[in-house]
C-alpha cells in the first residue's frame, strides 16, 4: 500500500520531452496569461477588500461549468457568464463589507448547489467535474488559449487606463468620490475584470485553489513594497514563477500541476512574510507620538 | 467682478467661500436641517458645531455637491456645488482608518493631485515637486515614503491636510480632523491650520465636536442649532447661553488669566 503510493510518486526521465510537447507549450502559454492577469488584479483585490468576493466568485463559476456541460456550450463561456452575473450581483449589495460578505457568501453556497445539481444532471464525467475544482493547466486546448488571449490583453489595456483612479477609489473612496472620480462606474469595470481573470484562473488551478493564484501573489508583493506598480509587478512574477516552476515540477513526477502551482506560490509568500515579520511588527510611527512624551500643554480640558 | 443678481456674491477674494440662502436638505426622508441662510467670509477658520446627527457633515457633502439640497441656493467659492471641484480640498471623518497596509503617505497625497487621471502617464517632476511641497508644509517629510498604516494618527492627519492642499484648494472641509488624536498632535494639528491660513488665504471650515482645542485659530463658527444652521463671529459664539442650547447641556465659558477661551460642561 506504501509501496503504491511511493510509486505514483516517481521521478519522470523523459520529463524534459515532457515540457516539449504540445500540451505543455500550451499550459506555459495559458498559465503565463493567466499569471499576468491573476498577478495584475490582484493590488485591488486586496485594497478593495474583495478577497472574499473573489474567492466566491469561483464558486459561482462553477454552475456556469457544470451547466455548460450539461447543454453542450464551451466551458469558459459558461464560467465567463456565471462569474460576471455573479460580481455584478454581489456588486449591487450594499458599500458596507460586512453586508457585502453575506450577501456574498449566501450566493456562493446556492452556486455551488446549483453546480452540483448541473454536475449530477449532466451526468458529467467525473473527472470533467475534478478539472472544474481543481482546475488543469494540461487541459487547455488551442480555442481556450485564444479566449485567454483576448481576456488578458482586455485586462491589461483596461487596468492601463483606469489604473490611477482605480488606486484612488480603492485606498480612499470617500476623497475620491469627492473629487469626481466615479468610483461606482469603476467598481462594475473592476467586477467584470477581475471576473474574466477568475473565469481564467479557475481552468489553471480550479476554484477551490484560486485563491493562491489572485490573492497570495500579491498578498506577498505588498509586503515589500507599497507601491502600486511595483505590486502589480512583482505580483504577476511571483504568479508567472509560481506557473512555471509548478509545471516543471508537475512534468518531473508526472502528477497534476495544480499542487506544484499552488505549492510555489504559498512558499513564495510565507518565505516573503518570515522575511518581513520584523519590519512589519515593529511600527516606528507609532511611537513617535510618545516618544517626545505627550504631556498635555492645556491645563484644562474638559467638556 | 459683476454682481450677478441682488443676493448673489461675486467669487474673487473677499467674496463669500460658502453662501447658503434658504437652503434645506433630506436625506432619506428626513429633514435634516433647512432655512439655512449664511455667508462664510473667505479667509476665515470656521467651527462647525453642534450635537450629534445634527447634519455637520451633511454640510460638506452639500458642499462637495455629493448631496443635492431639496430646495434654496447654494454658492461655493462663487459657483452652484459640483462634484470634483478641484478648488475644494476635503478630509472626511475617520479618513485613516480605512486605510491599510497598501499605501505609501507620499504616494496618497499624489492622488489628490492626479488621482482622477485616466491612462497611463508618469508623474513629472513638476507634480512631483509639489506633493514633496504638500508633505514638508504640513511637516510629513520625514515620513513620507512609510505605508500609511506605519503612522500614528497625528501622522495621518497632517498627510490627510497634505493631500487636501497638494492641488491649491482656496477651501479646506476638515470632518473631525482631531478625533482620536492626544492633547499634543491635537495642539499641533491646530497650530498647522492657523499657519495655512497665515500663508495661503484659504478659508478653513472644521467639523468638531469639542471647541476648545480649536479656539485659537477660530474665527467664525458655523452652528446647528434646533434644525437650522446659522453663521456668527467665533466670539458671538461662545458664550455660556448659546452654548448650553446647542449642546442641551449646561456648558460654561472660562477665560484663563491668558485671555484664553474654554468651555466645560457643568
Amino acid at each position: 500500500m506504501h509501496l503504491d503510493v511511493l510509486a505514483a510518486v516517481q521521478f519522470q526521465d523523459n520529463w524534459l520531452q515532457v515540457l516539449q510537447t504540445t500540451f505543455m507549450r500550451h499550459a506555459f502559454l495559458g498559465g503565463s496569461m493567466v499569471a499576468v492577469a491573476a498577478g495584475l488584479m490582484g493590488y485591488f483585490v486586496i485594497t478593495r477588500q474583495n478577497a472574499f468576493a473573489a474567492h466566491a466568485l469561483a464558486h459561482i463559476g462553477f454552475p456556469g461549468a457544470t451547466g455548460a456541460i450539461l447543454v453542450g456550450a464551451p466551458v469558459t463561456l459558461g464560467l465567463a457568464v456565471f462569474c460576471v452575473g455573479g460580481g455584478l450581483l454581489i456588486g449591487l449589495f450594499g458599500k458596507r463589507v460586512a453586508e457585502r460578505e453575506i450577501a456574498t457568501g449566501t450566493i456562493l453556497a446556492f452556486a455551488t448547489g446549483l453546480g452540483v445539481l448541473f454536475a449530477s444532471l449532466a451526468t458529467a464525467n467525473a473527472s470533467t467535474t475534478t478539472n472544474v475544482l481543481f482546475g488543469n493547466l494540461l487541459a487547455i486546448g488551442r480555442d481556450q488559449l485564444w479566449v485567454f488571449g483576448g481576456f488578458t490583453l482586455l485586462v491589461v489595456v483596461a487596468l492601463a487606463v483606469i489604473a490611477r483612479p482605480l488606486v484612488f477609489a480603492s485606498v480612499d473612496p470617500a476623497v475620491a468620490e469627492a473629487r469626481g472620480v466615479p468610483v461606482r462606474a469603476l467598481g462594475v469595470a473592476f467586477v467584470v475584470l477581475l471576473a474574466l481573470t477568475i473565469t481564467m484562473a479557475v481552468q489553471v488551478v480550479g476554484t477551490l485553489l484560486l485563491f493562491a493564484l489572485v490573492v497570495t501573489p500579491a498578498a506577498a508583493a505588498l509586503r515589500l513594497t507599497a507601491r502600486p506598480s511595483r505590486v502589480a509587478a512583482l505580483a504577476v512574477v511571483f504568479a508567472l514563477v509560481s506557473v512555471w516552476v509548478g509545471l516543471v515540477l508537475s512534468a518531473l513526477v508526472n502528477l497534476p500541476p495544480s499542487f506544484f502551482v499552488v505549492t510555489i506560490a504559498v512558499l513564495i509568500w510565507g518565505g516573503v512574510l518570515l522575511a518581513t515579520r520584523d519590519r512589519h511588527e515593529v511600527r516606528p510611527g507609532r511611537d513617535a507620538d510618545t516618544a517626545h512624551g505627550a504631556l498635555p500643554r492645556v491645563p484644562e480640558h474638559t467638556h | 467682478m459683476t454682481q450677478a443678481h441682488p443676493t448673489a456674491t461675486p467669487s474673487g477674494p473677499g467674496s463669500p467661500a460658502l453662501v447658503l440662502d434658504g437652503v434645506s436638505v433630506v436625506r432619506g426622508g428626513r429633514t435634516v436641517w433647512s432655512e439655512g441662510t449664511l455667508a462664510v467670509p473667505a479667509g476665515s477658520v470656521v467651527g462647525v458645531i453642534g450635537p450629534n446627527g445634527a447634519g455637520k457633515t451633511t454640510l460638506f457633502q452639500v458642499a462637495l455637491g455629493l448631496l443635492p439640497v431639496a430646495g434654496g441656493r447654494v454658492e461655493v467659492l462663487g459657483a452652484p456645488p459640483r462634484r470634483g471641484n478641484r478648488r475644494i480640498g476635503y478630509v472626511p471623518q475617520n479618513y485613516t482608518a480605512a486605510l491599510g497596509e497598501a499605501v505609501r503617505a507620499r504616494d496618497l497625497v499624489a492622488l489628490g493631485l492626479t488621482g482622477s487621471r485616466f491612462g497611463i502617464r508618469r508623474s513629472t517632476p513638476a507634480e512631483r515637486a509639489r506633493v514633496q511641497d504638500a508633505l514638508r508644509r504640513v511637516g510629513a517629510a520625514d515620513y513620507a515614503d512609510r505605508r500609511m498604516s506605519e503612522l500614528s494618527g497625528g501622522q495621518q492627519q497632517r498627510v490627510a491636510i497634505a493631500q487636501a492642499i497638494v492641488d491649491d484648494a482656496d477651501l479646506l472641509l476638515l470632518d473631525e480632523p482631531l478625533a482620536n488624536l492626544d492633547l499634543r498632535n491635537s495642539h499641533e494639528i491646530v497650530t498647522l491650520l492657523g499657519e495655512l491660513r497665515r500663508e495661503r488665504a484659504v478659508t478653513i471650515m472644521v467639523v468638531a465636536h469639542d471647541l476648545n482645542p480649536l479656539l485659537p485659530v477660530l474665527t467664525d463658527a458655523v452652528y446647528l442649532l434646533d434644525g437650522h444652521p446659522h453663521h456668527d463671529p467665533i466670539g458671538e459664539v461662545v458664550t455660556e447661553d448659546l452654548l448650553t442650547h446647542l449642546y442641551g447641556t449646561r456648558v460654561r465659558v472660562v477665560r484663563t488669566a491668558q485671555g484664553d477661551l474654554f468651555t466645560r460642561s457643568g
